[in-house]
């Protein structure tokens, strides 16, 4: 009897995605761990910060765990943004512009912040206010934005890759509270404001419905139009977020480089989260270890010291694998073998 | 509620408004062509624009190369076309293409001859297509997801091949490809040209609007577009097709590789980033619906055309800075899909 509900439980476990996320990501720490047994050792330097390879994967993992948080929320609605690439070079371009022009105190980094997340704000709700009011598919317009928001970036920075001082802005990106990196206590704030914003109250309900069946959730008198547009400013702000984690590293914008393609990867980690893109069911913390999976395979191509190009083609492997293992013609023979265990035990 | 009737009603007739509908039938004009034939106009009306603007555009060698330098995405944009039109999507042409002529060339270069290096470079785009046929049609990944996957693999094993510049031998037999021929020599040089490469996207063109328009295939392809259960009801071979509209793509991208690499004599491991979006935006520009079931390939060489048009005026005028390219392809794909729902105005 406790067999077979541990078997359950167990399967019940392995047909939630976000589990093999996590295995995925233990299994990758696991190998670096095995080249380098201290590659998991943190220390805490004499600075006062912590050092060591967990906390760089949690530092580049920010900002993409920022835009695959909105980027759940718009799969959710049965859409997709393919612009948070572009959201987050120009939410870099104008605060390392404003910077520049800036008298490096923390009011020209809080007036540069503010500035690059109202842009973002801006290119989101022209994606929201396309997709719920004039009716294009999120994808083409999403597509648009994408393509006029890298060129909207060089047009502010004039082409140039615009490199900035200001020490405040910098902490953000660098800075360490308590030992622990800033931009990740950030991130995580902004990742459980989210949930607890989304599931605390009816709105994740609401997303959801949309996602499920535009029709029904409209005649339930649901708001639509608002919530999508609402979900793409979300969404863009949190590129813009991205962005300004993005370079406040090296405070530099690289107009052509920054946020390049990493829709696709945002895309791929709220699918190994396991919302699927046709809509409705969405998890947020599935998202979350999306996040961190791509961070961590990205630090274990380089640490293995294969070439960072190469890095697509590993990812391509995670992405098949985890792929499969959810696929129902997959776990049916899985399935069947799980069955056939308890007898082989039997007779051994 | 008549929304349901409507729908049963509107089945056979692309989901647009009754009464442009209508206005269409009464004037003998086949809807479905309209959003094709809206694009046509709209190139003819670029031509003659910039003829007016710039001059010497309207002319044979600005012409056929305009033709010549854009076989390779004219195919690229037909073998989307089948997907989409599935209502599938291939992210992954750009890589292949990347993969593909880096191999090629490094094996011109290793000795192979032509004849065998072309072969093993469709074969290659070939292998891609069906591996996300596989993935969608026998483990039940989404499209997007599959070809992202793929999309990774391809542009990771190119970076393994190599990070620098290949370029094919001088003397090499498949630079010959790529060769234009003069057929008319004109006084000065306005001559009109056409090269093999141009042959090849004429080829794929004719035969692809032939399958699609005149065969069993064709007709499965369409219907697959507009409702799959519906199709698998009817008894068409829906999973067999499926699984052929990814093969035609790869095998499509993998031509296309060889067209542009025999043009241009180099190849890279970046050639081909954001290709696929771009093939996506003149498929849609053709006026082939994104979630499938209505469009023709002559709309996507249309799109292509327009897209390849496109840069030859910006670089006629001069005056436009590098940095707006972008924006303007943004803006171009935007009034395209803005247009064709004025012109036929999708009914919500």
């Amino acid at each position: 009897m406790t067999a077979t509900t541990t078997r359950e439980r167990l399967g019940a476990l392995a047909s939630t995605p976000l589990v093999w996320g996590l295995v995925a990501i233990v299994v990758l720490l696991a190998i670096n761990s095995l080249r380098d047994p201290g590659y998991l050792g943190v220390e805490l330097a004499e600075s006062g910060r912590l050092t060591g390879n967990p906390i760089d994967i949690l530092r580049t993992a920010a900002p993409l765990l920022m835009i695959a948080l909105g980027m759940t929320l718009v799969v959710a609605t049965g859409g997709i943004d393919l612009s948070v690439g572009s959201a987050m070079v120009i939410g870099g371009a104008v605060s390392m512009e404003m910077l520049q022009a800036g008298d490096g105190s923390v009011g020209s980094a809080m007036a540069a912040l503010g500035m690059a997340l109202l842009i973002t704000a801006v290119l989101g709700a022209i994606n929201g206010l396309l997709v719920a009011f004039v009716g294009l598919q999120p994808f083409i317009t999403t597509l648009v934005t994408m393509l006029a928001g890298r060129g909207l970036a060089k047009v502010i920075t004039e082409g140039q890759n615009t490199s900035a001082s200001n020490e405040a802005f910098r902490w953000i990106a660098n800075g360490t509270v308590l030992g622990a990196p800033v931009v990740f206590l950030i991130a995580l704030a902004i990742l459980v404001i989210v949930v607890v914003l989304v599931r605390t109250t009816a709105l994740g309900m609401l997303i959801e419905s949309i996602g499920i069946d535009p029709k029904a959730s409209r005649m339930a008198g649901i708001d639509r139009r608002s919530l999508l547009v609402a979900v793409y400013v979300i969404s863009g702000v949190l590129g813009g977020v991205a962005g300004v984690f993005a370079t406040g590293s090296v405070m530099t914008v690289d107009v052509s480089n920054t946020g390049l393609l990493l829709e696709l990867d945002a895309i791929l980690a709220v699918v190994v989260g396991g919302t699927a893109l046709t809509g409705g069911r969405f998890s947020l913390a599935g998202a979350a270890i999306g996040a961190l999976l791509i961070a961590t395979l990205d630090k274990t191509v380089v640490f293995l010291g294969v070439s960072s190009a190469a890095t697509p083609a590993f990812k391509a492997v995670v992405i098949v694998a985890l792929c499969l293992l959810q696929s129902a013609t997959i776990r049916e023979r899985l399935s069947r073998v799980r069955l056939r265990a308890p007898r082989r035990e039997v007779t051994a | 509620m008549t929304t349901t009737i409507e729908h049963a009603q509107a089945a056979p007739t692309p989901p647009w408004h009754r009464r442009a509908i209508e206005r269409a039938r009464r004037r003998g004009i086949d809807v479905r062509t309209l959003p094709t034939g809206a694009a046509g106009i709209i190139l003819a009306v670029m031509l003659v624009y910039g003829e007016i603007a710039y001059g010497q555009v309207l002319q044979a060698s600005t012409l056929s190369n305009l033709l010549i330098n854009n076989a390779h995405f004219v195919i690229l944009a037909v073998g989307l076309s089948f997907v989409i039109l599935a209502g599938g999507i291939d992210l992954s042409v750009g890589a292949v293409i990347a993969v593909s002529s880096v191999a090629g060339v490094m094996l011109v270069g290793a000795g192979w001859p032509t004849p065998l290096a072309i072969a093993a470079m469709i074969g290659i785009g070939t292998a891609f297509g069906t591996a996300s046929g596989v993935l969608v049609q026998h483990f039940g990944v989404q499209p997007f997801i599959a070809t992202l996957a793929m999309m990774f693999l391809a542009r990771g094993l190119a970076s393994m091949l190599s990070t620098t510049p290949q370029r094919l031998p001088d003397d090499s037999s498949f630079r010959l490809l790529g060769e234009p021929w003069k057929l008319i020599d004109g006084p000065r040089v306005n001559d009109l040209m056409a090269s093999a490469g141009l042959v090849v996207a004429v080829v794929v063109v004719v035969v692809a609007a032939i399958v699609l328009q005149r065969t069993r295939f064709g007709r499965t392809v369409y219907a697959i577009g507009g409702s799959e259960s519906s199709a698998a009801l009817m008894g068409l071979r829906v999973p067999r097709t499926k699984l052929a509209i990814y093969v035609i793509s790869g095998t499509l991208a993998g031509v296309a590789a060889v067209v542009y690499t025999a043009r241009l004599g180099t190849a890279q491991n970046i050639t081909g980033m954001g290709w696929e979006l771009t093939a996506i935006a003149a498929v849609v520009i053709g006026g082939t619906l994104l979630t499938g079931g209505y469009g023709y390939v002559v709309g996507s060489v249309i799109g292509a055309l327009v897209l390849g048009l496109m840069t030859v005026l910006i670089t006629r005028d001069g005056g436009v800075p590098p940095e707006m390219t972008t924006i303007i392809t943004g803006g171009i794909l935007f009034v395209f899909v803005m247009l064709q729902r004025a012109v036929v105005r999708r009914r919500r």
